[in-house]
């Protein structure tokens, strides 16, 4: 084969960027910038935002007429006409629907007819409620399908055709069925009340109407049973999400028979536009549904379908509220009815918010039936049950507290004051004073605050437990403060009763609560006697153990309140109250939370040795518990944590300070690969600091230093797992090490580098996914190429060693087959090794010789070097060859290659090239 | 899938009145075309009179079924013989419902012994291979409002044990150990077997807001349990219906009920107004009625049932009209 000597190029660069470099202009204040207008334009953004919506997003008529010509593409973007907000917005009929809704519901809001988003809405209580009233007692439903049979008299004798179809289709649904189901868990009960809620979609779809309603009324006469009491509320909550259902489904289905073909009947209809079919079957319903025997399934019923009065007459809401309001004097359970009272309060808010005195009419009933609560029949039953009053009381305030949050929903500060004078009068009984409490605006409360612990320390306990009270107080003053000078003694009296708990449960409940309210308004003197306090109460047969989410939450508060680490550090008991912690998913969690709010808020950087102690224990608790069976997310999140405090961590001009708070962190954390990588980093960053400071004139100290700093990177790199991780940090080190004129750590760096490249694997798992390696193997060797560039030889070892290794290295590595990639690295090294042959090179690193000085131009050198560059060479052409040979292949390829948009010119060598090889 | 008839009515109600003009259409569907030999329409309306077993005896019960009466019958041929082309054909009708001679309309009404019904029936004669097609109907008449102003007339009644009448012997009111409201039936005269002295002490007190009821309003009114020894299981009211025939041996009246409406359920509280209110129900009221042959009232019973077993009812004879 022949050879080609090979001669660089000579190269000028000074000369070459002085001819390159644009011109600098200077620019007049006025005149025109490319980047100018973006930066007016975003001042612009809010009001170009509306115009644009406006034009449906025809963004291309804005950038070709308007004259500020640039319209900046993120903006655009931004202002919610992008493709997909546009499409969901089209093509979702409910997103649509949706979106009519809230801009009526906007329209609305001065009409005062429809309840504004401030108002807490019931689907927010419904998880709570089922979170907290449970029982493990056996449950039963008891279904009685065919109860409705002997309802239109007895005789089917001579009877019209219809009537007796329908009388038949009544006994059609399983028969006069009685089906009892006993012994269910509150599982299976809720799985069963969720059968019934899919079989009254089914019946409904099916045009099985009257069975839907047998459904509808059954499940609702198990809210008149109070067997299993405990369970009462959640069951209220599963059974009334039937009802709306049931109600939904008539609404619109009598709705859907006004729209004919031709209009659609707009939401504020008045009972004129509905047309007679869909006000007989509206009446039909009514008619219906008053004939059911039972008190409660008919009330329930009735009320489910309010909102269908709509279509008969204007007034048939308003006239049908007080009403069922009345009706509910006839439920003799004060339980059953309280609940009763919410479902119409939450129906009446849903459908006809404006009609105030329905609300008033139900508080003022349930106050007059509130003595009932203590009467023989309701205590003859709790003895039955064997529940004890503490524990039927708190039965009551979910419907009690949705009662009253109706009333004082934007209600007049002398309606609240009535309320609560009203409630007093009622022997100030703990029950509605908490419901008080927990419904009317916290600001109401605030105000009145010592007023309330009066009340609270005279009222008479009668089975409902004070530390609730206290509780609901605390939950308002976290919300709203009150008069500056109460602020002291309302902690005090409160935390006098809090204090004397004896149940860790009620303790802990309650006390977490205060804690947000200690947080905002004292200092951390207090807050530690409140800490103090807590361990001191849960540490006790170890009864933290069942407080977790509490005493989490109480963690949380402090945080929020002390951004400044060293003063929540200093709070003597936030450590060991850390300590209570002792599940370790729940410790790692407070972890969390707490190195969370540190890189969030911690603005310098520190060098306090209680926060770094403090901190440090906590990384290292939130590191120990990485294992074998930890998600890769998880580890991510833990690493990305600690590397936050890493990084807020500095000791100044105490740079060996530094390094050693480094040599522990990697003791610590030696099982997150992202913390080690951090922390190489990181002390390279402070050889370059250290370099600085000595503006690269190291001492015989700080070289020692620095070659501390080197060491220890070299070390710590080998215990990385990720190859490339491994090779970048070789490279990188390497370059800190040659600037830091440690020449033989360099080499040893390279070297390193150089060695491991043979190991890198063909395919490597990006994010989860086998890529090939090959791109980042070859980004990596340019990188490399560049770094040796600069790097002088070593006097022992030959010419070019490095280059001559790399190159051996490159040669051995099995290559994908009939890929370009080696070759492209060997184009690579021919740059290199040119650039090499100059004179002087294009960069240096200060205080290190290149071999430019070193060989001076040395014509040995520059020989070695030419021979260099036609071994490359000769192995490129050789490929060329290669390609030659397979020349369908060639063409394949160019065909294949032209075909892309910016290598059109290809097509055109593609036509010639079967002429050539014919020739 | 052969030929289908149906009648369909102008009114969504389907309800009429004396005088005014029934119409609507004869829809006849079918995929292909349909050969008959005439459509006729029938307007029928009639009162069934039906003797109870308990009155009268089994077997005069059998053979003395009254015969219907018949208020008004027409028909008119609506098509005469042809073909119906394929698909659907509608063809309008009309009805004046005017009555011939001295006889009224009466409003419909479903009951058990006495049934005033009105229907349409719609004919469709085919050759002999083909089955004659048939669908009936059945559409609802009110009276003409009633002349006179209605006068409201209020009651206002007390229950305590001394006011019982049939502790000991029937009579309206009774207190008695028994299972369910339902079987207690004003024309039964039930004997209660508890003495006075046992029963427990109680004082109810209420009003009916009026005994003249518009049919189409509803009963209202209200009840107050002032005390009560016994705790309170229940509070119903009972609509029943008393309907008298006519025949040649006399008479037969029988009460039954027509629906149980609880307006309190358990303990009510003491002191506090629950109200009375019942809807009635529509085909199975009417306006009291009274003819030569039979007659049609309506009754209430307001019953409460106290712990553990004791029953009280209160009754009240109803007037139903319609204004």
């Amino acid at each position: 084969m022949a050879v080609f000597p090979w001669h660089s190029r000579n190269r000028n660069y000074k000369a070459e960027f002085a001819s390159c470099r644009l011109e600098a202009v200077p620019l007049e204040f006025g005149d025109y910038h490319p980047l100018k207008p973006i930066t007016k334009f975003s001042s612009q953004v809010t009001e170009s935002k509306t115009k644009k919506v406006n034009r449906k997003g025809s963004t291309s008529s804005t950038s070709s007429s308007s004259s500020s010509s640039v319209v900046d593409p993120l903006s655009s973007v931004l202002d919610g006409t992008d493709p997909l907000s546009m499409f969901a917005a089209t093509a979702d009929p409910a997103a649509l629907a949706a979106a009519m809704d809230s801009s009526r519901r906007k329209r609305d809001r001065d009409d005062n007819s429809v309840v504004g988003s401030d108002f807490e809405p019931w689907t927010n209580k419904r998880g709570e409620i089922l979170a907290r009233y449970t029982t493990t007692e056996k449950l039963s439903i008891n279904l009685f399908m065919g109860s409705e049979k002997g309802k239109a008299g007895t005789a089917t004798l001579a009877m019209s055709e219809k009537v007796r179809t329908r009388l038949e289709e009544l006994d059609d649904f399983e028969e006069g069925s009685q089906k009892e189901l006993l012994n269910l868990t509150q599982q299976d009960y809720v799985n069963r009340i969720e059968e019934l809620n899919q079989s009254l979609k089914d019946a409904w779809a099916s045009d099985q109407k009257v069975k839907a309603l047998k459904i509808v009324i059954q499940c609702s006469k198990l809210l008149s049973d109070t067997s299993v009491i405990q369970f009462y509320p959640s069951k209220f909550v599963l059974i009334t999400d039937i009802l709306d259902t049931f109600g939904k489904l008539v609404y619109e289905r009598i709705f859907s028979m006004c729209v004919d073909s031709r209009s659609v009947l707009p939401d504020h209809f008045s009972p004129e536009n509905a047309n007679d079919t869909a006000k007989e079957t509206c009446l039909n319903w009514f008619f219906k549904i008053a004939s059911i025997r039972e008190l409660i399934p008919r009330f329930y019923v009735e009320a489910s379908i309010l909102k269908c009065n709509k279509f008969l007459s204007k007034t048939g809401i308003s006239e049908c509220l007080p009403r069922l309001t009345c009706m509910i004097r006839g439920i003799g359970d004060p339980l059953v009815s309280v609940y009763a009272r919410a479902y119409l309060c939450r129906v009446g808010m849903e459908v006809a918010p404006h009609l105030k005195e329905t609300l008033n009419k139900n508080f003022f009933d349930f106050l007059l039936t509130f003595k009932q609560i203590h009467g023989d029949t309701v205590q003859n039953q709790l003895v039955v049950q064997g529940v004890e009053l503490p524990s039927y009381l708190p039965l009551y305030p979910p419907a009690m507290d949705w009662i009253f949050q109706c009333i004082s929903y934007h209600a007049p500060e002398a309606l609240l004051t009535e309320m609560m004078e009203r409630c007093k009068k009622l022997g100030n009984n703990a029950l509605l004073l908490n419901s008080v409490m927990s419904a009317f605006r916290a600001e109401f409360i605030a105000t009145r605050s010592m007023d309330f612990i009066g009340m609270i320390k005279e009222c008479d306990e009668s089975g409902f437990p004070k530390h609730l009270l206290f509780r609901s107080l605390g939950l308002n003053l976290a919300l709203a403060d009150p008069p500056e000078s109460d602020r002291l003694q309302i902690l005090n009296e409160a935390w006098k009763v809090i204090t004397k708990l004896k149940n860790p449960q009620d303790y802990i409940n309650c006390a977490e609560v205060w804690v947000e309210y200690t947080c905002k308004h004292f200092t951390k003197r207090e807050v530690n006697t409140v800490l103090a306090d807590v361990i001191k109460h849960m540490t006790p047969d170890r009864a933290f153990e069942d407080s977790y989410p509490q005493l989490q939450l109480i963690i949380k508060k402090v945080i929020a309140h002390f951004h400044d680490f060293s003063v929540l550090f200093s709070v003597e008991k936030f450590l060991p109250f850390l300590d209570m912690f002792q599940k370790e998913s729940v410790r790692v969690e407070v972890c969390k939370c707490i190195m969370d709010a540190f890189i969030k808020h911690q603005q310098e950087p520190t060098k306090d040795p209680v926060i770094l102690n403090a901190l440090l224990h906590v990384c290292k608790t939130m590191h120990d518990s990485v294992n074998a069976l930890t998600l890769e997310d998880e580890k991510r999140m833990l690493s990305y944590l600690i590397n936050g405090f890493i990084k807020m961590v500095s000791f100044g001009r105490d740079f060996e300070q530094q390094l050693s708070f480094y040599v522990e962190s990697r003791s610590m954390f030696c099982n997150l690969e992202p913390v080690l990588v951090q922390l190489i980093h990181s002390v390279n960053r402070l050889a370059m600091e250290t370099r600085k400071v000595m503006k690269g004139n190291h001492s015989r100290k700080t070289a020692a230093f620095v070659r501390a700093c080197v060491a220890y990177c070299f070390i710590t790199i080998p215990s990385l797992a990720g190859i490339f991780t491994r090779l970048n940090l070789y490279l990188h080190s390497g370059q800190v090490a040659l600037a830091n004129q440690c020449l033989s750590q360099a080499d040893a760096f390279f070297k390193a580098a150089i060695s491991l490249v043979p190991e890198v694997p063909k395919m490597i798992n990006i994010d989860g996914k086998m890529r090939p390696s090959e791109s980042f193997l070859l980004e990596f060797l340019c990188n490399f190429f560049s770094t040796l560039l600069i790097v002088p030889d070593h006097p022992e070892h030959g010419v070019l060693f490095l280059v001559r290794e790399l190159l051996n290295v490159i040669q051995d590595y099995t290559w994908e087959d009939n890929s370009d990639e080696k070759i492209r690295i060997y184009t690579c090294v021919l740059h290199l090794l040119s650039a090499m042959s100059q004179e002087t090179y294009l960069y240096h690193i200060d205080k290190v010789d290149s071999n430019d000085s070193l060989y001076g131009g040395d014509s040995k050198f520059l020989a070695e070097n030419n021979k260099l560059c036609e071994t490359v060479m000769a192995q490129i052409l050789e490929h060329l060859k290669t390609l030659a040979k397979d020349e369908v292949k060639t063409l394949e390829y160019i065909k294949k290659q032209s075909k892309q948009p910016d290598m059109t010119h290809l097509t055109e060598l593609a036509l010639r090239l079967p002429l050539q090889t014919r020739t | 899938m052969g030929t289908a008839l149906d009648i369909k009515i102008k009114r969504a109600n389907k309800v009429y009145h004396a005088g005014e003009v029934l119409s609507g259409v004869v829809v006849i569907s079918s995929k292909d075309s349909v050969q008959h030999q005439g459509v006729s329409l029938t307007m029928e309306g009639t009162v069934n009179l039906q003797l109870s077993a308990k009155s009268v005896g089994v077997f005069e019960a059998f053979y003395n079924s009254v015969k219907p009466i018949q208020i008004i019958n027409s028909t008119i041929e609506m098509v005469k013989p042809g073909k119906f082309p394929s698909g659907k054909t509608e063809i309008p009708f009309e009805f004046p419902l005017h009555l011939k001679g001295n006889k009224v309309l009466y409003e419909t009404y479903h009951g058990v012994f006495v049934n005033i019904q009105y229907t349409l029936r719609c004919d469709m004669k085919r050759s002999l291979l083909a089955k004659d097609l048939t669908k009936t109907c059945e559409f609802i008449v009110h009276s003409a409002p009633q002349k006179g102003k209605f006068t409201p007339s209020p009651v206002d009644f007390t229950i305590t044990p001394e006011t019982l009448q049939n502790v000991k012997e029937g009579s309206q009111k009774s207190g008695h150990p028994c299972s369910r409201p339902s079987s207690v039936l004003p024309g039964q005269r039930q004997v209660c077997r508890v003495k006075r002295a046992l029963l427990p002490k109680f004082l109810l007190r209420g009003h009916l807001n009026s005994t003249n009821c518009v049919i189409t309003q509803p009963l209202t009114g209200e009840l107050v349990v002032e005390s009560s020894e016994a705790a309170i299981r229940s509070v119903e009211l009972q609509l029943v219906r008393v309907e008298t025939c006519g025949c040649a041996e006399g008479y037969a009246r029988d009460a039954t009920e027509i629906q149980n409406i609880q307006i309190a359920d358990g303990d009510v509280c003491r002191g506090l107004s629950v109200p009375i209110y019942m809807v009635f129900p529509r085909l199975f009221t009417c306006p009291t009625l009274e003819t030569t042959n039979f007659k049609v009232e309506f009754e209430v019973n307001i019953v409460v049932l106290l712990h553990p077993d004791h029953l009280i009812t209160e009754n009240f004879p109803l007037k139903l009209c319609r204004i």
